[in-house]
């Protein structure tokens, strides 16, 4: 017998909620419905709006219109609002669909108990099993709220507006329409003479700069941590304690100053290279003393990381490893070489990784010290120091270019999703303490 | 011999050590220093100034021009919202993620995962747009809605720690009748002070330490918090005002760095916690 089960499942269909009701669920029935009701009050207005404003963006131009005498300003379209728009009751409109379907699943399985000859659970007892089978749902409703309207919405935002000609000076709304474009953004980063000699400059430097700072603060925490925890040291809680307050000063207040201290003309720096009668170095406003200053300053902000990261490790290593080597024979110095480091660099490998793409990505650093410059004149909106996220950032919000910030930032992400992709294959612990299981 | 050939390996090393805490110690040093010297400008003759003064931090807290006490209070309320709301969310999104297996949950983690590696500012015109539309523009609430919400996205610490406590414990409890709730209540939250810790002291920090998007949508000089009111200091007239400036970066570092300092052994914990995960 399958009578129950297809009423109820087609009875939910034609109206949601119905099918509970069908299946004598009353309190669920109504707030299916109830439920169902709110969606179509929000929806039916605005879902044709919104496609249509997110397939054309926009038909008409904001113009002046004479009445009478005076001329008035005639709203028109205003392409950025549509998009947004459009794709938050697209993503409202999803919500309710799986709302939907979970009430259609819903009614067809209790329809399938009826016909089984069960009792269906009355709204108490459906309340409870959904607050101790689903309890995690529960949980992460909130969250995933959030997360879906402040972050995932964002990005699939920016992402359409990598796709369509939304810059300065000619499309900028509401003067302005804003079109469709394909890839046009992408072709010009890559292949028009002035933005792909920047894109291309740029890269390069985002790439050497990842390199030089990752390895800078790997090794010389490794080399921190090993002196301060090596045989003979005393007072190691005092000094750890001196070398994390880098660390522990707030970024953007450390970095201002340091900004300060490098300054050609009236920073210390400068001034006690004068007493010993040197002439001072352009810190931050020559392009190749600009790019030292920053792995330096970089330095002094991430070696305390790294340091209680391999002071960690070193905790963790067996002592009774360098009995058996002591017992072999070996001298410290072989030790060191066949037990310390191996473990050391086996066990902060996924770190380095992750370091290296924190440091594609490090803004703070760039922009506080040098804001990109010193300036580069056959750039475009860049100076030689700048990131591929430093110069996004000042594409949106200085130059408004955000087509172009958008398809720097897609090209950031692809970067970014390949080396992640790359060291979770390689990594073992990622399978063995398995993170996505 | 050998002990001699210690000693200059100690001499060497505790020099080393000397050179790297001086420059640790500078910046910071500089900055208390220069806090206490008469003028405004950045320039000084010697390190030690020949008086000292306490006019740049009065000057602070009476100047209609700078309003630092009121930046102060502000990124206070923001960064203590902040932190509550963040917690809240961390803990029971992560807790679920590590202890329950449900439909859903893999591409949940993946997309977590995905979303981490766009930059953060790609999001910023569409969070600008929508703040614009539901007229929250300018307010401490909208910071703190946004701070929050996406502070579930770096949990994955969080939840690498919660894998590491025995499965056995919750089951134990769960036989004994206790509700999912209860289980959490009980006995995963004192478990993972040190995680909760760790979590509370960079969403607190980072609410100090954030300037961009608090410029962007802090536009009255009454509603910045101290972040957006310090960078504009420093980067609209550096020489004339750089005392203050000091002073004002001593008041926000020393509580930070105490707190620092004082929560170091958790700060550990969480940092290798979320490193043997990767």
């Amino acid at each position: 017998m399958k009578r129950h089960r297809i009423t109820a499942a087609v009875l939910s269909i034609v109206l949601q909620g119905l099918g509970q009701l069908y299946n004598r669920q009353w309190l669920k029935g109504i707030i299916f419905m109830l439920v169902q009701g709110l969606g179509l009050y929000y929806l039916i207005p605005r879902l044709g709006g919104a496609l249509w404003g997110l397939a054309t963006l926009g038909e008409t131009t904001q113009k002046f219109v004479k009445v009478g005498k005076a001329t008035q300003l005639v709203k028109g379209d205003h392409s950025i609002f549509l998009m947004l728009n459009g794709i938050i009751v697209l993503l409202v409109f999803i919500v309710f669909a799986i709302i939907y379907a979970s009430n259609i699943y819903d009614a067809y399985q209790n329809g399938k108990k009826r016909d089984e000859g069960k009792r269906v659970p009355n709204f108490v007892e459906s309340w409870r099993n959904v607050t101790v089978h689903h309890f995690p749902y529960f949980l992460l409703f909130i969250p995933v709220l959030g997360v879906l309207f402040f972050t995932i919405m964002p990005i699939l935002f920016s992402i359409m507006l990598a796709f369509t000609n939304y810059s300065a000076p000619n499309h900028i709304p509401p003067a302005k329409l804003v079109d469709w474009v394909g890839f046009q953004s992408f072709i010009d980063l890559l292949q028009m003479k002035s933005w792909s000699k920047t894109f291309y400059g740029v890269l390069v430097w985002t790439i050497i700069w990842a390199i030089l700072a990752t390895v800078t603060c790997y090794f010389g925490g490794i080399l921190v941590a090993l002196l301060v925890e090596s045989k003979g040291i005393r007072f190691k809680k005092l000094w750890r304690t001196l070398f994390i307050i880098p660390y522990a000063i707030p970024q953007l207040i450390s970095l201002l100053i340091l900004r300060n201290i490098f300054n050609a003309k009236f920073g210390p720096i400068n001034q006690y290279f004068a007493y010993f009668g040197l002439d001072g170095l352009p810190w931050l406003t020559d392009p190749f003393w600009a790019k030292v200053t920053l792995v330096l300053v970089n330095m002094w902000i991430g070696i305390p990381v790294s340091m209680l990261l391999v002071m960690g490790v070193l905790t963790a290593i067996p002592r009774d490893l360098y009995e058996a080597a002591e017992v072999d024979g070996a001298s410290r110095r072989q030790q060191f070489r066949i037990i310390t480091m191996p473990y050391i660099l086996f066990a902060t490998a996924p770190i380095l990784i992750m370091q290296f793409a924190g440091n594609i990505n490090n803004f703070n650093v760039i922009y506080l010290m040098t804001g990109g410059g010193p300036a580069k004149g056959e750039y475009q909106f860049a100076g030689s120091t700048d990131l591929l996220v430093t110069w996004l950032f000042n594409l949106t919000l200085v130059n408004n270019k955000y087509n172009m910030s958008a398809a720097i930032g897609i090209l950031i992400f692809i970067m970014i999703a390949g080396i992640s992709i790359w060291s979770f294959r390689r990594s073992k612990s990622f399978k063995e303490e398995d993170m996505l299981s | 011999m050998k002990k001699r050939n210690s000693v200059v390996r100690l001499t060497f090393s505790y020099l080393t050590l000397i050179i790297l805490a001086v420059c640790a110690l500078y910046p910071a040093l500089w900055v208390v220093v220069s806090s206490f010297r008469p003028g405004g400008s950045l320039y000084s003759k010697h390190f030690w100034p020949r008086e000292w003064t306490f006019e740049h931090y009065i000057e602070l807290f009476t100047s209609t021009q700078y309003t630092f006490g009121i930046w102060y209070l502000n990124t206070l309320k923001i960064a203590c919202f902040t932190m509550v709301f963040s917690v809240i969310l961390v803990t029971l999104s992560m807790y679920a993620l590590s202890r329950f297996r449900f439909r859903g949950r893999k591409s949940m983690l993946t997309v977590m995962l995905i979303l981490g590696m766009f930059p953060s500012f790609m999001s910023m015109i569409a969070i600008y747009i929508i703040l614009l539309q539901v007229n929250l523009l300018d307010t401490h609430a909208a910071m703190i809605l946004v701070y929050s919400a996406g502070a579930a996205l770096g949990g994955f610490i969080v939840k690498g720690y919660y894998d590491t406590i025995p499965r056995s414990l919750d089951e134990a409890a769960r036989i004994d009748g206790a509700s999912h709730l209860q289980v959490f209540v009980k006995i995963m939250l004192p478990l993972s002070r040190p995680i909760l810790t760790y979590v509370a002291l960079t969403s607190f920090t980072g609410v100090w330490g954030d300037f961009i998007f608090a410029r962007l949508v802090l536009r009255s000089k009454e509603n910045m918090t101290v972040a957006v009111g310090m960078y504009e200091l420093i980067s609209s007239m550096q020489n004339s005002n750089f005392t203050m400036f000091a002073a004002g970066c001593v008041i926000i570092a020393i509580p930070i760095t105490i707190l620092f300092l004082f929560l170091q052994r958790f700060l550990v914990q969480g940092l290798t916690a979320g490193a043997s995960k990767g």
